[in-house]
């Protein structure tokens, strides 16, 4: 029995990342129909400057500190976003979709080496806060407290999104945008400035989603492309463009992997990419997604 | 009995009635306009017959067989086709090859890999055929995104007229067009499809093309059939002119 | 919906302007090993191998209007079922290497095939993403099968059941396979070139130039993306095939996603809208990247700085641009 909620805690801390990075993703086509597939490498990239932050450049500070810096993974993704989104992705709005994908496949690869360029090629871990926290009883069994950190985080994160998007003004003009981008124009909405603001906060969430899981887990080269592999079958499962798909995806996928890696340790990627596919040829657009 | 009838055709969007339980006729070589104001739901009932939309209930029936089920490319082997309103052709292919294109999937032709299509003059000969009837055989090898708006107009017909189909529907054939070009190209079409004894259905906004070029008009408004009857009769209607012109009108 | 119009209206090639110029480049490929030293005759046919790849990857690009980007699998499912059948069926035959590679591509293509294309432009092209990253972990997975990062070693083969003189394997590779490659090669640009003019071509170009006028004129869409996606992997894993002999070695590196990025990268370099395009892309990049990997560690981030200029600047790529240029010329002349 003990061995189970285990097992859940396990599946809802996947859950919670996987909800970050996918939410992201999911945020940012439904309110621009881009997909960013340099959008795992933002999740990276978050891991890898929290990583550096609490373990290198400050470490040895008090946890109290070490604490607040854990988010700057996700500030620096954000900033990347900012960046990225008014100059290399907004002169292919208006071009076939193939051409976005190019643009965001080649920022995939400059990330990836400027990662390595500033890492290095080897892991990267910041445990402290990890060890530090240390791990409570569950049963016979210990597990690690920080993971319950993260799996708050996660929900938070989720409700608090929620909150932003369907009670906030900001959410109201984001989601004006989305469904419809021509009548929301016409109707005196910033377009362009609603795209970076949303392709910040997507950036944030997969930043945040790599912050988080770094004092838990090493960052390392590839976990950019493993992630955006992963995010995907979320959206697929869940619909693209569709916050509570991506969040019953993540729950599913987290649930499933869990499952999986007990049981066929081996098959792990292929019985989620079974799902996935067997939802795709069943439901097309996903559990939740839209059809456009 | 009917070329092709509808059986209380719908088609929901939400709330709305797009299409409320239609039963639209139509006989053999007929020419029928089909008009009504902006949401009356001709489009709709175009998209359902010609397959683009799925009906949420009913029945459409053509020649004596149920196609209420059957996918797109079934209903164009059963002699279904039609144009856009809004313009679909593939741009970065040759006017020529727009409609050779027709051809060869008419035929059955496009399912060979291992033969040049440049090869196959009948198919080549048959387009420049249709193109010189369209007046757009001076275009034929400009790519069909280059072209005048009223040429492409033509050659989205055209497309549709290749598959040698026996009802053709055309959706606002002259629309974005301008005034003096329109009667020229309903000209072209009338003629073409009234020698080849097609069946057709035009949904136009503009009465004088309608007035002029229709044995049979039928008026829908908000989703139902209003009236169906000569243009005279339907001229002489004065619940048409309240619902597909306004009140108000004099 | 469209968008990069070619400014001169598309020209019915006769059988002659094609024999213009190539002609004259298959009699220089056809003396590279007499002219030039080993290692740049496989040089050489490193490229023409990434080419006959990139062909295969462009005719769902170029000509159906899909993106992959999980050529990797078949390429590296080609080379695999080349090692397999080496280490397990104990083969030595080229001829059965690509027979069998044929047979495994194709069913690796069918199943990846089948479920990508139900969707379209971003599902699509995510899916081969992650299908080939799938096939990739696998390979890892798998160890004692596929030799994990180790890889698997594969020998000299018999070309046309001659056994390789057991003298210098470099002069064996810049000759004898060299002239396997080419052969090869001519055969697939040829069949290639037949296909995509063909009646079936037109239809592959009309869906992606309108998805919803090609189902209106009656063509199947789905059914002819599948066998365009067939046709794709079956041509890459035969590059595949070539390839492994040629490097001696296959490991995962074969399947990686990065790999994939390479195939896409050649041919937006040559200009995927041409349907020579891939081949000048697949080698110059060949050149280009024996440079920068030389030159830099970092070259995969130069590649994407390149493929992110290319994508601004020159999207129709070094045949298309070249194509315009000609085009602006011979209109300045005749003026």
């Amino acid at each position: 029995m003990d061995i189970l909620v285990i097992h859940l805690f396990n599946a809802l801390l996947y859950t919670s990342v996987l909800f970050l990075i996918a939410g992201g993703l999911s945020l940012i086509y439904g309110v621009m129909r881009i997909v960013n597939l340099a959008h795992g490498s933002l999740f990276a990239l978050g891991a890898f400057v929290t990583a550096s932050a609490v373990g290198q450049w400050f470490a040895g500070s008090t946890s109290a500190a070490l604490y607040l810096l854990i988010p700057t993974g996700a500030f620096a993704a954000a900033a990347i976003g900012a960046a990225l989104e008014p100059t290399l992705l907004r002169p292919f709005y208006r071009r076939p979709e193939e051409y976005q994908l190019l643009v965001t496949f080649g920022i995939l690869m400059i990330l990836e080496d400027v990662m390595r360029f500033i890492w290095g090629p080897y892991p990267l871990s910041a445990t402290t806060l990890f060890e530090q926290m240390g791990s409570i009883k569950v049963g016979e069994f210990i597990y690690p407290r920080y993971n319950l950190l993260v799996i708050t985080i996660g929900a938070l994160a989720a409700v608090f999104l929620w909150a932003f998007i369907y009670k906030t003004r900001f959410g109201v003009v984001l989601r004006a945008t989305s469904q419809d981008m021509r009548r929301a124009s016409a109707l005196g909405v910033n377009v362009n400035l609603v795209y970076i603001q949303a392709f910040t906060i997507g950036c944030f969430m997969a930043g945040l989603g790599g912050a988080i899981i770094v004092p838990g887990q090493s960052a390392v080269l590839g976990m950019g492309v493993d992630a955006l592999v992963l995010s995907f079958i979320v959206v697929v499962i869940g619909g693209l463009g569709s916050l509570d798909g991506a969040m019953v995806g993540a729950l599913i996928v987290g649930l499933l992997r869990e499952f999986a890696v007990s049981t066929f340790p081996e098959l792990e990627l292929a019985v989620l990419y079974l799902i996935a596919a067997i939802v795709l040829l069943l439901r097309p657009a996903g559990l939740f997604g839209r059809t456009t | 009995m009917s070329y092709l009838e509808t059986q209380k055709l719908m088609k929901y969007f939400g709330d709305t009635h797009a299409v409320d339980k239609v039963d639209f006729q139509i006989g053999e070589g007929e020419v029928v306009a089909l008009i009504g104001s902006n949401g009356a739901g001709k489009t709709s009932l175009v998209n359902l017959i010609s397959g683009l939309l799925t009906p949420d209930s009913g029945q459409i029936i053509f020649r004596g067989q149920d196609v209420t089920k059957q996918p797109v490319q079934d209903r164009i082997k059963a002699g279904i086709a039609r144009s856009f309103q809004i313009v679909n052709l593939f741009d970065e292919l040759t006017v020529v090859d727009n409609v050779a294109l027709s051809i060869f999937a008419r035929e059955g032709k496009t399912r060979w890999f291992f033969k040049l299509a440049d090869h196959d003059h009948g198919v080549w000969d048959e387009a420049h055929e249709i193109l010189r009837r369209f007046g757009l055989d001076t275009k034929a090898d400009q790519l069909a995104g280059g072209i005048a708006q009223g040429e492409r107009k033509l050659l989205d017909v055209a497309v549709a007229y290749a598959l040698k189909p026996r009802l053709l529907f055309l959706d606002e054939p002259t629309s974005g067009v301008s005034t003096r070009e329109k009667a020229p190209i309903m000209d072209v079409i009338t003629s073409i499809v009234r020698s080849q004894k097609i069946t057709a259905v035009v949904i136009e906004h503009d009465m004088d093309i309608i007035f002029k070029y229709s044995e049979r008009i039928v008026v829908m408004h908000q989703g139902s059939i209003l009236a169906s009857g000569s243009p005279e009769e339907i001229r002489a209607n004065e619940s048409v002119k309240d619902a597909v012109f306004g009140p108000t009108h004099a | 919906m469209s968008t990069i119009a070619l400014s001169a209206p598309a020209l019915r090639r006769s059988p002659v302007r094609i024999a213009v110029w190539a002609v004259p480049i298959a009699v220089i490929l056809a003396v590279v090993p007499w002219v030039m030293d080993s290692y740049r005759t496989i040089q050489l046919a490193y490229g023409l191998i990434f080419a006959i790849a990139g062909l295969g990857f462009n005719i769902l690009l170029g000509y159906t209007g899909l993106l992959s980007f999980g050529h990797a699998a078949y390429f590296g499912a080609g080379a695999y079922t080349v090692a397999f059948m080496v280490k397990y069926l104990h083969v030595q035959s080229m001829e059965l290497f690509l027979l069998g590679t044929i047979a495994a591509t194709l069913l690796v293509t069918a199943l990846f095939g089948y479920v990508c294309v139900r969707y379209t432009r971003i599902f699509f092209s995510i899916l081969t993403l992650a299908l080939s990253q799938v096939l990739w972990s696998l390979a890892f997975k798998f160890f004692w099968v596929t030799g994990g990062t180790d890889g698997l070693r594969v020998p000299t083969p018999k070309l046309l059941g001659v056994v390789a003189e057991s003298e210098d394997k470099i002069h064996f590779l810049s000759h004898a396979y060299y002239y396997y490659v080419l052969v090869v090669f001519v055969v697939a640009v040829g069949v290639m070139w037949l296909i995509v003019h063909s009646p079936f071509g037109k239809a592959l170009q009309a869906i992606r130039d309108n998805e919803t006028r090609a189902r209106f004129v009656g063509i199947r869409i789905r059914r002819y993306r599948f066998v365009a996606f067939l046709v794709s992997g079956v041509f890459t894993g035969i590059a595949g095939a070539l390839w492994v002999p040629l490097n001696g070695l296959v490991t995962p590196d074969a399947l990686v996603w990065t790999f994939s990025g390479e195939i896409v990268f050649m041919s937006v370099l040559g200009g995927f809208r041409n349907f020579t395009g891939p081949i000048v892309g697949a080698v110059v990049y060949n050149y280009l990247k024996d440079f920068a990997v030389g030159f830099t560690v970092y070259w995969q981030s130069l590649m994407g700085v390149v493929l992110v200029v290319l994508v601004l600047t020159l999207p129709t790529g070094i045949v298309g641009t070249a194509k315009l240029l000609v085009a602006t010329a011979r209109r300045r002349r005749s003026q």
